[in-house]
């Protein structure tokens, strides 16, 4: 069972209900649950659009737009149905936090997708959890059941003429479908291939129909601010960048966890006092701010950095998906590297050459670099792949790959550097990755 | 698909999939649930799964094939009956989810991708499985063991065996 953490730093707003059981429809009841979605049904569709739009609240998926602003794109008029989708196929390493959202709270999540239907008139939302996540999906299945006994989803929903249906599955193993093109495309029973774009979904998604995705996290938090007001909510956060986060902080930290922080929190802090600072009194060497495909920063990047978009994106990298990655001192960078970008070649879905063939290179001239057999041109001929990997795919998974290597090669050109000559890396522990 | 007696399927699994197809707008939507539903059941897409899977959906067996291989989770080699699957990707990395791994491989003597003799266990080495903050974390089948140290590992192996032995024991006592 995942450990739940706190530190008083926190504010509580979509974990108020971890550990209090409220997995239970009634205790969820009991702590206020479905009360934001019969108000919404109350005032309707444009006053809960305007409250989204006023509350500041960015999409936690990682790419931070607006969800007011993503809901108003919906046509009002539309001869396809409307869709709702919820992304809880979260695969990108670091990130737990909606593991923990579907465990200890699943029905934030049906109320948030309630209100999403309700703000662009969709009658039926899916919810779509990654395969691996079978013990959360029964979790989902029953709290989705329970919401249907009572009348909370079904033709007449809170005894309205308004009627809400919602399906949950799950994926089987891909990454790929995180991009939301793809999750349609998965949902259709395919490939999970991205999509072009435009059309965007909201005029052409899920079956042809105008389709709302929203991240997991962003749906949960949705029945919090329609409770506390929208300006309650804005007012928790730093500028443009409404409320709080869950940042999964993991690595060489000595308390690792999913903690709820205000958006802006200051990253040095939250690494050496609510994650209780690195491992074994080490040295902290670098840090992943938001996923995986975020841009490693360094320690001196961190000292003033509050974490939001904007204030991440102004250094030079990501918030992404919340998940902070903390590397010790005794870590090796090129191995680090190396390992990130296997990943993203396993998951590159292939359509697109540039990431297809960008990933592989990359891993083999990693894996060989850091084996002891790397030249003095492959750093350069890193970065160039990684360049014209840049904005030239469907989807930004190309983009999650050649990024982050970027990043590995502009701020530690210096260790690859020492692992050439045939001298093999000094920190010498898991060489054995295999060439493929 | 009525012809509930012609199926591969128990009757629970047959009687599931049947409302499967019906739960969505269109009925390919069930494509890759179906597919993991009836891999739980019979161990790996056979053959005769595909074939059936493909009737049940009303398309192809080549399309079958064609989503299929797309999703890591899905496979057409039976695995052990516990499958166990090491993450090593960053976070797990960085706290050690090599040393499970090779931990794991001892204690089994087989290598990623094997299966024991016994058909009892297999390992994989696989990607993120969304416990990085409780790393290092396996899936076995579908539970998660987290906060692992290689030492737990024989405690955890020992304990499926049991599983194994106290669901069979029954017919061998």
């Amino acid at each position: 069972m995942p450990r739940l953490v706190s530190h008083p730093d926190e504010v509580k707003i979509v974990t108020r209900r971890f550990g209090l059981g409220a997995a239970d429809i009634d205790r969820y009841m009991e702590l206020g649950g479905y009360a934001a979605a019969k108000k919404c049904l109350e005032q309707g569709p444009e006053w809960v659009i305007e409250e989204m739009k006023a509350s500041n609240l960015r999409g936690r998926g990682g790419a931070g737009f607006p969800t007011g602003m993503k809901w108003s794109f919906v046509p009002k008029q539309s001869a396809k149905p409307k869709y709702v989708l919820v992304n809880g196929d979260e695969s990108e390493p670091g990130t737990c936090k909606d593991h923990l959202i579907f465990l200890h709270d699943p029905h934030s999540v049906i109320e948030g997708t309630i209100i999403a239907g309700l703000a662009i008139g969709a009658k039926l939302g899916f919810i779509y959890l990654r395969g691996e996540y079978r013990y959360l999906l029964q979790i989902m299945e029953k709290a989705v059941a329970d919401a249907y006994a009572r009348g909370f989803l079904g033709k007449k929903i809170f005894g309205s003429d308004t009627e809400f249906q919602i399906i949950t599955q799950t994926g089987a193993g891909a990454y790929e479908v995180g991009e939301e093109s793809a999750l349609m495309e998965s949902l259709e029973g395919k490939r999970g291939v991205p999509r072009i774009k435009p059309p965007f979904p909201a005029v052409v998604g899920l079956y042809g129909g105008p389709t709302v995705i929203n991240n997991a996290e962003t749906i949960a938090t949705v029945p919090h601010v329609i409770a506390m007001g929208a300006a309650a909510y804005a007012a928790v956060g730093s500028p443009r960048n409404g409320g709080t986060r869950l940042f999964g902080i993991s690595g060489h930290v000595e308390r690792p966890g999913v903690y709820e922080l205000p958006m802006g929190y200051n990253l040095k802090k939250m690494i050496y006092e609510v994650a209780g600072g690195v491992r074994g009194g080490r040295q902290l060497k670098a840090v992943v701010p938001g996923g995986s495909s975020t841009p490693v920063l360094l320690p001196e990047e961190i000292e003033n950095l509050g974490m939001d978009f904007d204030q991440v994106g102004k250094a030079g990298s990501m918030l992404g998906s919340g998940g902070v990655v903390a590397i010790d001192d005794q870590t090796c960078i090129v191995e680090f590297a190396m390992r990130t970008i296997s990943f993203y070649q396993h998951e590159s879905c292939g359509w697109c050459i540039p990431c297809r063939e960008g990933t592989d290179w990359l891993k083999k001239t990693l894996t060989r670099f850091h084996a002891g057999f790397g030249e003095a041109k492959d750093i350069d001929n890193i970065r160039y792949l990684a360049e014209n990997m840049l904005g030239r795919t469907f989807c930004p998974l190309g983009d999650a790959a050649a990024m982050p290597t970027l990043g590995f090669v502009k701020k530690f050109r210096k260790e690859f550097e020492d692992h050439l000559n045939g001298k093999p890396c000094p920190f010498a522990k898991h060489v054995g990755l295999a060439v493929v | 698909m009525s012809q509930e007696t012609m199926s591969l399927f128990s009757p629970q699994l047959a009687a599931r999939l049947d409302a499967l197809v019906e739960k969505y707008p269109r009925r390919r939507s069930a494509l890759v649930p179906m597919l993991l539903y009836a891999q739980d059941e019979v161990g790996y897409l056979s053959d005769a799964v595909v074939a059936e899977v493909a009737a049940r959906i009303g398309i192809t067996e080549l399309e079958v094939r064609n989503v299929a291989t797309y999703y890591s989770m899905l496979r057409f080699k039976p695995a052990g009956k516990y499958n166990v699957q090491v993450c090593t990707n960053i976070s797990c990395m960085l706290r050690g989810g090599y040393e499970i791994l090779e931990r794991f491989q001892q204690e089994l003597g087989i290598g990623p991708k094997g299966v024991t003799a016994d058909g009892l266990f297999s390992l994989e080495e696989v990607e993120c499985i969304g416990a990085c903050c409780w790393a290092p974390a396996i899936q076995v089948n579908y539970d998660f063991h987290d906060e692992l140290k290689p030492e737990l590992v024989p405690g955890i192996v020992d304990s499926y065996r049991g599983k194994a032995q106290a669901e069979g024991g029954s017919s061998h006592a």
